[in-house]
């Protein structure tokens, strides 16, 4: 548990820093974790854990948006879990329950294997028709088709740093509707 | 969505740097700041015998207790904007103000008075006080807010409510240079109340807009 939270921090401080490769290395790392506790806190609330999906999703975004508040010289893992907590206390909210997390429901999880994501994901992309034409094709071309900036740009007829910033939007107003839920 | 493609997506706009919460709260009460000296200006304005009354040791401790309050409060708000963050170990900044002011009462008790206790704290000023502090404290807690929803409050109601509490300290900052009411009694009854309601206005604000 120590080296899995040392080795998140070391991958947070590279992210930081601008090694984007070092920051999807870590938020895969951290997704099988978020998943087991978030199936963990749907079966407690006697809620289908096939939902899971959206949860670890809307952590992940609120994760990117919110980096910033991690502290360098601090732990990451805390800092997850805070996060972690906060969103699957919403979710369950918005299920119509009324629950109390612990923080140990995080911090003690051992990762599931991969193969338990079930049902996928589909609040994201039903929230994607939602936004400004813009940030919609960029998403659409860059999240679901898995075009790279470069062919979006081209195929879209914008500037690169268009298609950065409209992402970028995109994807804050995606956690905005998913939190308006 | 799969969520493998979700984390692609995150990865590719990494690059993006958001500016730590600190910086854009010091642009947004800089900006609000002009809004209230304007309405302090154009409402109130200073007393006129501000420079007399600067060698009054009284007057000058309502700025001590008011900065004291404004700045406590940004560094208890900035920290709470951290997700993992909580009041324990940070809470007990926000009684240095309130030490502050009994050490006043305390200073004052001391002195040879002609006045009576109850005149003191009651003053001249009561009603001014409680309604324009907290009208000079809305547009710097509109600004604290704005800048706060870039942070991630674990309680976003105390998030906000502690953005009150230093909109009333820089609030009540501005307010305090035009009462002539100097008794540490007073500021420690009426300072309070009028605080009191900004600090309401910014929880139930900060419990809608800062959530993240």
């Amino acid at each position: 548990m120590r080296d899995r939270d040392d080795e998140w921090t070391g991958l947070m401080r590279s992210a930081i820093a601008g090694d984007a490769a070092a920051y999807g290395r870590l938020l895969e790392a951290v997704t099988p974790v978020l998943r087991a506790a978030a199936r963990r806190g749907l079966a407690r609330a006697g809620q289908p854990v096939d939902q899971s999906e959206d949860i670890v999703q809307d952590i992940l975004l609120a994760v990117h948006l919110k980096r910033h508040t991690w502290d360098a010289e601090a732990p990451f893992a805390p800092w997850l879990f805070a996060i972690a907590r906060n969103k699957l206390i919403d979710a369950l909210r918005r299920r119509g329950r009324r629950v109390f997390v612990n923080i140990d429901d995080f911090s003690d999880v051992i990762a599931g294997p991969p193969a338990e994501e079930t049902v996928p994901a589909n609040e994201v992309t039903s929230h994607l028709n939602g936004l400004p034409p813009r940030q919609r094709d960029v998403l659409q071309s860059i999240a679901v088709n898995s075009e790279s900036i470069k062919d979006t740009a081209k195929k879209l007829a914008m500037s690169e740093g268009a298609v950065r910033v409209a992402l970028h939007r995109g994807l804050a107003s995606l956690a905005a509707r998913l939190r308006k839920e | 969505m799969e969520t493998e493609r979700l984390i692609r997506t995150l990865a590719l706009d990494a690059g993006h740097r958001q500016r730590p919460v600190g910086a854009v709260l010091a642009v947004a009460l800089l900006l609000a700041m002009p809004v209230s000296v304007a309405l302090f200006m154009s409402i109130l304005g200073m007393r006129p015998d501000v420079r007399t009354a600067m060698h009054n040791p009284f007057f000058d401790l309502k700025f001590v207790v008011t900065m004291a309050l404004a700045i406590t409060a940004i560094v208890v708000s900035l920290h709470l904007a951290r997700p993992e963050a909580s009041l324990r170990g940070w809470g007990w900044l926000l009684l240095i103000p309130v030490a502050l002011i009994a050490l006043g009462i305390g200073a004052e008790m001391m002195m040879p008075h002609q006045r009576p206790w109850l005149t003191r704290l009651i003053g001249n000023n009561a009603r001014a006080c409680v309604s324009a502090i907290p009208l000079f404290s809305l547009p710097l807690l509109a600004g604290a807010l704005w800048a706060l929803r870039r942070g991630a409050p674990a309680r976003p109601a105390l998030a906000g409510a502690i953005a009150g509490l230093l909109s009333a300290g820089l609030g009540a900052t501005l307010y305090a240079s035009h009462c002539t009411d100097d008794s540490p009694l007073f500021v420690a009854t009426w300072y309070p109340l009028a605080t009191a309601m900004v600090v309401a206005v910014g929880a139930i604000a900060g419990r809608k807009l800062l959530r993240y």
